[in-house]
């Protein structure tokens, strides 16, 4: 494939839908998939042909719009979104396009709340193109900075964009991408591998099933990218058994651009070539650790081990390793086509760029959202989010995951970048947004990461193994009302020695969530311990223990 | 101990691990797909699991540490239809338990049960990243959310 053949089938490929006047657009994402969204879209389809408009009218598939919890949900020409579309709507629906008063389902203007506020990066091409179509990404400058790069560029001056726009993984820990990718290109000949972290685990996180059900193409082109800058040949996508529709579209995008000779030997014609394999979880969080994920991708027992040496030297069979999550490598391509100046111009001063967050728990706009790192976490809320529904009050925000912690009212016109969120008490990770409201209590929260981080344990390190035990047990104590003050101190001193002693991060920061709630909520325990009430009225006190 | 069922290997099932093995660098990087394999032909894989390992060239208790580590590849019989409900905080908070309960009551058994017609087995799952929907299950690999009671009767009803 030459540019010029990559030109001309993104000619063909705008041609042939400027020929419609009107572009319907229905969610085919996992959320409006699980509500029956193809039935949306053939009724739709249907009903273009009843009313003999097949040549005027394109109906057609889309990944994920963002409001997920309004689904389905069909985009009209890029003027206004139809929420909660039933299929006997599609009559009516296609009838009123492009007329002032719309109809079927309950129509959004796209300067409605949760679209504003938003600057999607990431998730450009989500909503607009079909991910089960090569074609229309290639429609929308899909694969040229590929072919760019691994024509016109040195590949140490692809890691300098990188390097430069400030990136940094969007996995969790935050570590500068270019960074990672110098180390790798600079570690000794022979094979490398790149590696992507679709082992997406965190619990109220789903920002990476998106980005592979809805525009797979575009994390394809940024591992190709990878490959070439750090010198690598080979590429495995890891992604969990969970999401089989993510798979599905994964496999069908690798054979796509296979076909087309963007993936496979000889790149381009030049002498570049890369491979793509795809790997699948069975169900174990702790594999989304590097070690482990490699582990496992080696066909071993998913367990993680200590670092150094750090993937980067020694990874996959032993050769130097890059590993980066999806949304980390989503961002390659944007970062190349306008400059890692232009990325390190967005977002704050050491969180560069934008990040996509999962939004969900007691607020009134669940879905997915993107928006400028540096962005007040009130903003979040109360901009896309719309607040918290039913006139209850706010009471905390769960960011991180397992890892992470509760951030309190008080705290919410904090910055969301890295280093703000760790000065909190929490952190980044991979952009999971649980809001709760004055009807969740903190400790039986705090107890919910506990039994996960219990339940998911490896076993292989005796902190985290009986570690995370005993500290459920206490919690458990304290919901139901049979704790005492030393069991308190008891917790805090395990929380202590899981932290500092754990093998991997699984263990080291499942004390976290406990911990900030601690911070947070002092109140809330005590009044546990001391007066055996839940102040929330979630826990059953006095049921044992 | 895990109970050892079946026998040998299909000449299908070992066409299959063999394309895997083929198309992998090395033969045990296709251990958890060859595991799936098996799965996906029986329902949960048996004592088949020491001709599984001899093609991957591994020991038989090696492949066995692969097998237990990952939830998903069943060692013991499951039923026809695998309900994963997940119990993310997502979940959580959005009434996981009460429909937990229903959903034991109902099928009279526990988490990690199977029903004794075999129809379904209950398990629960970390998060399926259907937060969107929460609180949400998975019946095979159809994904359900926005979850009640009611809505949990008229789904099971789809699995025969």
């Amino acid at each position: 494939m030459t540019r010029d053949e990559l030109k001309k089938i993104g000619e063909a490929e705008q041609e042939r839908i400027r020929k419609y006047r009107h572009q319907v657009h229905v969610c085919m994402a996992s959320g409006c998939h699980a509500l029956r969204s193809d039935k949306v879209r053939t009724g739709l389809q249907a009903e273009a042909k009843k009313q003999g408009r097949e040549g005027e009218v394109l109906v057609k598939r889309v990944g994920c719009l963002g409001l997920c919890s309004r689904g389905p949900l069909v985009l009209e020409d890029q003027s206004r979104i139809h929420t909660g579309v039933a299929p006997e709507e599609a009559g009516t629906l296609l009838r009123s396009l492009g007329e002032p008063e719309a109809a079927g389902g309950e129509p959004l203007p796209l300067d409605h709340p949760f679209f504003k506020g938003q600057r999607k990066i990431v998730m450009e091409h989500s909503g607009a193109i079909d991910p089960e179509r090569i074609e229309e990404y290639i429609a929308v400058g899909g694969y040229e900075q590929m072919l760019a790069a691994i024509i016109d560029m040195a590949p140490e001056a692809v890691i300098d964009q990188v390097t430069r726009s400030g990136l940094r993984g969007r996995g969790g820990a935050g570590y500068p991408t270019g960074l990672k990718w110098s180390t790798v290109a600079k570690a000794g000949g022979g094979d490398k591998y790149v590696i992507c972290n679709a082992d997406e685990g965190d619990p109220g996180a789903f920002m990476d099933r998106s980005v592979m059900e809805s525009t797979p193409h575009q994390l394809i082109e940024g591992m190709i990218i990878a490959g070439y800058a750090v010198g690598a040949n080979h590429g495995v996508i890891y992604v969990r058994a969970e999401y089989p529709l993510a798979i599905a579209r994964l496999e069908k995008a690798i054979g796509q651009a296979e076909k087309m000779g963007l993936l496979g030997r000889n790149i381009g014609a030049t002498r570049f070539s890369f491979d793509l394999q795809l790997r699948y979880g069975a169900g174990a969080f702790v594999t989304g650790e590097e070690t482990a994920l490699i582990a496992s991708v080696e066909g071993r027992r998913g367990t993680p081990r200590s670092r150094p040496p750090y993937p980067a030297e020694r990874g996959l069979w032993g050769r130097p390793t890059l590993i980066n999550n999806v949304e980390t490598l989503a961002n390659v391509v944007p970062i190349l086509k306008n400059g890692g100046d232009w990325y390190a111009g967005i977002g704050a001063e050491k969180s560069r760029g934008t990040k996509v967050f999962a939004l969900v728990g007691r607020v009134n706009n669940v879905g997915l959202i993107e928006v400028p790192l540096g962005i007040t976490l009130r903003e979040i809320i109360e901009g896309p989010g719309g607040g918290i529904p039913g006139g209850r009050k706010f009471k905390a925000v769960q960011t991180g995951g397992p890892s992470g912690g509760c951030i309190p009212e008080a705290s919410l016109d904090l910055p969301v970048d890295y280093e703000s969120l760790v000065q909190a008490g929490s952190i980044m990770g991979s952009g999971g947004m649980i809001v709760m409201d004055e009807t969740s209590c903190m400790v039986d929260v705090a107890k919910y990461f506990m039994q996960f981080c219990m339940s998911e344990s490896c076993g292989k390190c005796i902190p985290c193994r009986v570690g995370t035990v005993q500290m459920h047990h206490l919690l458990e104590k304290m919901t139901t009302g049979s704790a005492t003050g030393r069991d308190l101190e008891m917790l805090e001193e395990l929380c202590d020695l899981a932290r500092h002693a754990s093998l991997c991060g699984l263990g080291q920061s499942a004390p976290n969530p406990v911990l900030s709630t601690l911070r947070y909520f002092r109140d809330e325990y005590l009044a546990h311990i001391d007066e055996k009430r839940c102040p929330a009225g979630v826990c059953t006190m006095g049921a044992g223990g | 101990m895990t109970e050892m069922g079946h026998g040998r290997l299909t000449e299908e099932e070992r066409r299959e691990i063999a394309a895997e093995i083929a198309g992998s660098e090395y033969p045990r990087a296709a251990a958890s797909d060859a595991l799936k394999i098996v799965q996906r032909h029986r329902g949960w894989v048996g004592g088949e699991i020491v001709e599984v390992a001899a093609m991957l060239g591994m020991a038989p208790a090696e492949l066995e540490s692969v097998a237990t580590w990952y939830s998903l590849i069943f060692r013991e019989p499951v039923g026809r239809h695998v309900i994963l409900i997940c119990d993310s905080v997502s979940c959580w908070i959005t009434g996981y338990r009460a429909l937990l309960d229903h959903l034991t009551g109902r099928l009279g058994i526990g988490l990690g049960g199977t029903t004794a017609d075999a129809r379904f087995t209950l398990l629960p799952v970390a998060c399926l990243g259907a937060c969107e929907q929460a609180p949400a299950m998975m019946v095979d690999e159809d994904l359900h959310g926005d979850l009640t009671p009611e809505k949990i009767d008229a789904i099971l009803e789809q699995y025969p």
